[in-house]
């Protein structure tokens, strides 16, 4: 029961996995790979064998369908936006643009036009990957599983690849901005300058590489903080919900109901703190406080 | 755990749906709460100036309102005095004309007095021609006695 117990936790915790197996790779069927191959992987093993030459087509493929339908609801409401009486999917939409307005207006004072769409856009998909953690674990694999797909995970934000693509897309432009508007120069300084600073030039110049480290460290932090976190916490709340399938059906409700009560929560707080970390992260990057 | 492609594919599938979302989703719904915006602030604006407006026109017509007033009472007390004056003045003229119609009549009472005693004069005159005559049983010459009689009747 333990080793099924196991099994049914990494069973699910597996991406679909496609990816290019070396030449002489020994499958898990025991065939011998002749040429190096592109395939879907069939164990986890394989997968990890793989590399960094994979793709977990699921996480990918549902996070780029919620990320489309987000955005095909958000247009269709766009085309009809009318300033008279909105309707329903305007009224909704509109007051989803506003709250992210808001947010970016109280915490980013400078001009940006991208922004308040980059930070509607991380909301509303993020917050639509967390949702699918609300679907029944067993729900969309075992329909998958019909389908002849070994693998399915269907919540996009526990694929620390996908919590990471995004993240490291926003330290791009954090590393792009502070480059734009404090110039290189500025940059450098910022971080090799601060936090210890001298008037005399032989002491600036020693502290340079213990000011580096910190702001560095501080810096790289930021895109891992950020991902690091929507992740454990999405991750950590499958696989509660995984564990909780693992009891009788019967009694599973008594545990599922309330995590899943508790989990809209989470879902829709970690959203928000990503958006809100991108703000703020961004704003950082846009003022020559220091 | 495995850090793959997946990553990269995650970025340029984020990076597309910001421009699009920047592109397509973001202007036209901005643009539409800034026109409504704008409308509701127009909108009441207008209210405001109609309420203004609305307050100067009560204003002006309670004015307008009391000056009527002022005036028909100042026509009302004219047409009292005047009706006074006239009355006053037809009663002037009634007094008058009774006075000149009460002057006439003393007038005409005068005038038939004397006719009266001149013609009771006459009468008298040949009454007491007559009278003598029958006392003298001769016949009075008129003309003799003429100017006597006279006499006699101017003393009557």
């Amino acid at each position: 029961m333990a080793g099924s117990a196991s099994e049914y936790i990494q069973h699910h915790l597996q991406n679909l996995t496609y990816g290019k197996l070396p030449a002489g790779y020994e499958r898990a069927d025991g065939t011998v790979l002749q040429d190096a191959t592109w395939t879907l992987a069939h164990t986890g093993r394989e997968a990890s064998d793989m590399g960094f030459w994979a793709l977990h087509i699921d996480s990918l493929g549902w996070a780029v369908a919620l990320g489309a339908l987000f955005l095909f609801i958000f247009r269709l409401a766009a085309k009809r936006a009318t300033s008279d009486q909105p309707g329903g999917l305007q009224n909704f939409v509109e007051v989803m643009v506003e709250f992210v307005d808001q947010s970016v207006k109280e915490t980013f004072h400078g001009k940006n036009k991208v922004i308040a769409p980059l930070s509607l856009t991380i909301f509303c998909w993020v917050f639509l990957m967390n949702l699918m953690d609300l679907v029944p674990v067993d729900f969309l694999p075992q329909l998958f599983h019909l389908m002849g797909l070994e693998y399915m995970k269907v919540v996009p934000t526990t694929d620390v690849n996908v919590t990471l693509g995004m993240s490291l897309s926003v330290f791009a432009l954090i590393i792009y901005y502070s480059l734009k508007v404090k110039g290189v120069g500025g940059f450098v300084g910022e971080l090799t300058l601060h936090p210890f600073s001298s008037d005399n030039l032989f002491l600036k110049i020693l502290l340079v590489p213990i000011n580096f480290l910190l702001e560095g460290v501080s810096l790289i932090a930021k895109p891992i903080s950020l991902a690091l976190r929507l992740f454990g916490n999405l991750y950590a709340g499958e696989l509660i919900f995984i564990l909780i399938a693992l009891l009788p059906f019967w009694a599973q409700w008594a545990l599922s109901v309330p995590w899943a009560i508790f989990h809209i929560l989470v879902i829709t707080l970690q959203a928000f703190i990503f958006m809100m970390l991108t703000i703020v992260y961004l704003s950082m990057a846009h003022e020559d406080s220091h | 755990m495995n850090i793959n492609l997946t990553m990269i594919g995650q970025a340029i599938a984020f990076f597309i749906f910001v421009v699009f979302c920047m592109k397509y989703v973001w202007p036209p719904i901005m643009a539409a709460l800034q026109e409504r915006q704008k409308k509701i602030a127009d909108g009441l604006a207008a209210s405001d100036r109609a309420a203004r407006d609305l307050e100067l026109a009560q204003e002006k017509s309670a004015q307008e309102l009391r000056e009527a007033k002022q005036q028909a009472a100042g026509l009302i007390e004219q047409a009292n005095k005047r009706a006074a004056q006239i009355v006053e003045a037809s009663k002037d003229d009634a007094r008058k004309e009774g006075q000149k119609l009460i002057e006439q009549a003393k007038a005409e009472i005068e005038q038939e007095r004397n006719q009266a005693r001149d013609a009771l004069r006459a009468e008298i005159a040949s009454i007491a021609v007559a009278g003598a005559e029958k006392i003298l049983e001769t016949s009075v010459d008129a003309s003799k006695h003429n100017e006597m009689l006279e006499k006699l009747a101017a003393e009557l």
